[in-house]
C-alpha cells in the first residue's frame, strides 16, 4: 500500500468493566481480573430475568460527567464521550483544522435504554411527558455526533452498525478516511449501553447468554468445554488515528501502526456465523494482505471469542486456516473472559488491548479456561500474560457480528 | 395543592440547574431564558415538559413562545394551577 499514507495510533481511551480509563483497564486485564458481577438493579427480580449478572462499568458515568450531560445523552453517548475525552487528551489534543478531523463512533444497538424509557413514559404518563431530546438521544449516531462536537470534527461523523463487529469496523472506517485523504486525524471507536431487561431477555431467549448466575466472574469462559454463552458487558473504546507524517511532525507519541483491514460478510444467517468460518477466514487473509504482512509476522490475536458454544470453535478453525502452521507461534487471547461482551464497543476495547499488547510486548490472559476444548488448533494464553518477542511484530483483532459481519484489523509496532 | 410563586421559582431553578448546569441562584424572575440564561429551544421545551409534571399544570406548546422571562413562566404556572 505504498501509495497510501501510513496510519498510526496516537491516543487511547476507554471506560470499561475493568476500569474507568486505559491504564486501569489494561492493568486489570494483564492481572486477569474479572469485571463481571451480579446486577443489583430492582428490575432483575421484578422481571425474574433468567440472567442476573453483567460486565458493568467499573466507574459509573455519572461520577465522571456533569448532571446536564447525563440527562442529555443516552448512556451509549456518555460512555463514548468519556472514552473520547481520554483518547483526545492522550493524543495531546492535536491542533488542526476541523475539516481535517473525522469522528467514527459505532454502536451495535444504539440508544435502546432511552427508547424503552420513553415508551414507558408514554404508557405511564402520556405523550406530553416525552422529552424533546428523545430522538437525538436514541439515534445510534448520537455518540458520533457528540464526539464530533467535542473535538470539532468536520471531515465527517459516521456510525457503522454491524452488531458486534461495529467497533472494529469503525476503526477500519477511520483508517480508510485517512488513507483516502479525507482526514488527517480520526477519533474512532465503539460504544454500547444495553444492560437493560429488554436486551437481556432477548439475548437470553436466543440462548446466547451464559446463565451461570451463581458464578458471575467465572461465567465468560471462551474455548472452555463448559462455556454456555456470552456475558453482556457495557462501555466504550476510542482511539485516535493519525496520518503518520502528521503525528511525527507534531512530535506525538505513537503507540502502533494500524496496518490493515479485512471485511467480509457471510450471507448465511441473521444470527449465528457461517459454521464453516469461510467469511472469517477470508476477512483474516484480506487484512493480512491489506497490511502487507505475512502470517509469520503475526505474534498475537485478540480473538472475538465470546464464550458461545457455537462461535468460539468456528473462529479458532478459521484463524488456523488463515495462519497455517504459523498459528503455532501466535498467542491468542480472549479478553471477553474478563470484560464480558461490549457488543458495539467490543472491537474498539479489544483493539486497545491489541495495541497495548504490542506496546508492552505482553499478551493478556484468558481467564476461566479450566478445561479447554480438546484439539484446540490455536495457542490460547491462559491464566497469566505471555511475553511477545522483540523486533517487528504484527497483532490482529477480530470482530464478528450477528448478521454475518466480519471485521479483522492488523496492528504493527511503529 | 397550589404552589406559591416562591415555590415555583425554586422548582424552576432546580429544573434549569439539572438541564443546563446553571447555578440555581442565577434563575431570577427578571432573567430572559434565551438572552440571559442561553437556553435553546429544545432545552426550553424540556424545562416546560418537566415543569408541567412538577407543578401539575398544562403549558400549551403555543404558549411557550410567550414565556420570555423566568417571571413569565412563574406567573403562567401560578395562574394555571389556580
Amino acid at each position: 500500500m505504498s501509495d497510501q499514507p501510513n496510519v498510526v495510533v496516537t491516543g487511547l481511551g476507554t471506560t470499561s468493566p475493568l476500569g474507568g480509563d486505559v491504564p486501569t483497564s489494561w492493568a486489570a486485564a494483564l492481572a486477569g481480573k474479572s469485571g463481571v458481577r451480579t446486577l443489583e438493579q430492582d428490575w432483575v427480580s421484578q422481571y425474574e430475568l433468567p440472567v442476573t449478572f453483567a460486565g458493568q462499568l467499573a466507574v459509573p458515568a455519572e461520577e465522571i460527567l456533569s448532571r446536564p450531560e447525563t440527562r442529555r445523552m443516552d448512556p451509549s453517548a456518555q460512555f463514548a464521550m468519556i472514552a473520547a475525552r481520554e483518547a483526545w487528551a492522550d493524543a495531546g489534543s492535536p491542533e488542526l483544522p476541523g475539516e481535517r478531523i473525522g469522528a467514527v463512533i459505532a454502536s451495535g444497538i444504539g440508544g435502546v435504554i432511552t427508547l424503552v424509557n420513553a415508551w414507558d413514559t408514554i404508557r405511564d404518563k402520556g405523550v406530553r411527558r416525552v422529552l424533546p431530546l428523545t430522538v437525538p438521544m436514541l439515534m445510534p449516531n448520537s455518540p458520533a455526533a457528540y464526539v464530533s462536537i467535542e473535538v470539532g470534527a468536520k471531515a465527517g461523523a459516521h456510525t457503522p452498525v454491524s452488531a458486534c463487529a461495529s467497533g472494529a469496523e469503525a476503526i477500519g472506517y477511520g483508517l480508510e478516511m485517512i488513507r483516502t485523504g479525507r482526514a488527517d486525524v480520526v477519533v474512532a471507536g465503539g460504544t454500547e449501553a444495553a444492560i437493560h431487561p429488554l436486551p437481556i431477555a432477548s439475548f437470553a431467549k436466543m440462548q446466547a447468554l451464559s446463565t451461570r448466575n451463581d458464578d458471575p466472574a467465572g461465567a465468560s469462559r471462551p474455548y472452555d468445554v463448559n462455556r454456555d454463552g456470552f456475558v453482556l458487558g457495557e462501555g466504550a473504546g476510542v482511539i485516535v488515528l493519525e496520518r503518520e507524517d502528521h503525528a511525527i511532525a507534531r512530535g506525538a507519541r505513537i503507540y502502533a501502526r494500524v496496518a490493515g483491514l479485512g471485511m467480509t460478510s457471510d450471507a448465511y444467517d441473521v444470527a449465528p456465523p457461517d459454521p464453516t468460518g469461510a467469511g472469517q477466514e477470508r476477512a483474516f487473509r484480506l487484512a493480512l494482505a491489506n497490511a502487507g504482512v505475512s502470517a509469520a509476522d503475526v505474534v498475537h490475536v485478540n480473538a472475538h471469542a465470546t464464550s458461545t458454544p457455537a462461535g468460539d470453535g468456528v473462529e479458532a478453525k478459521a484463524m488456523r486456516r488463515a495462519l497455517g502452521d504459523d498459528a503455532d507461534h501466535v498467542t491468542v487471547s480472549a479478553t471477553k473472559s474478563m470484560t464480558g461482551h461490549l457488543l458495539g464497543g467490543a472491537g474498539a476495547l479489544e483493539s486497545i488491548f491489541t495495541i497495548m499488547a504490542i506496546v508492552d510486548r505482553q499478551a493478556p490472559p484468558t481467564i476461566n479456561v479450566s478445561d479447554p476444548e480438546p484439539d484446540l488448533p490455536i495457542d490460547l494464553v491462559r491464566d497469566s500474560p505471555r511475553a511477545l518477542r522483540d523486533g517487528d511484530i504484527a497483532a490482529v483483532n477480530n470482530g464478528f457480528g450477528f448478521g454475518g459481519h466480519n471485521a479483522t484489523l492488523v496492528f504493527t509496532n511503529a | 395543592m397550589a404552589h406559591s410563586e416562591e415555590d415555583i421559582l425554586a422548582g424552576l431553578a432546580e429544573i434549569v440547574n439539572d438541564e443546563t448546569g446553571l447555578p440555581a441562584d442565577a434563575v431570577q424572575k427578571d432573567k430572559s431564558f434565551t438572552d440571559d440564561l442561553d437556553i435553546d429551544s429544545l432545552s426550553m421545551m424540556t424545562i416546560v415538559t418537566l415543569a408541567e409534571e412538577k407543578f401539575e399544570v398544562r403549558i400549551p406548546d403555543e404558549e411557550v413562545k410567550n414565556l420570555n422571562t423566568v417571571g413569565d413562566a412563574v406567573s403562567f404556572i401560578a395562574q394555571a394551577q389556580a
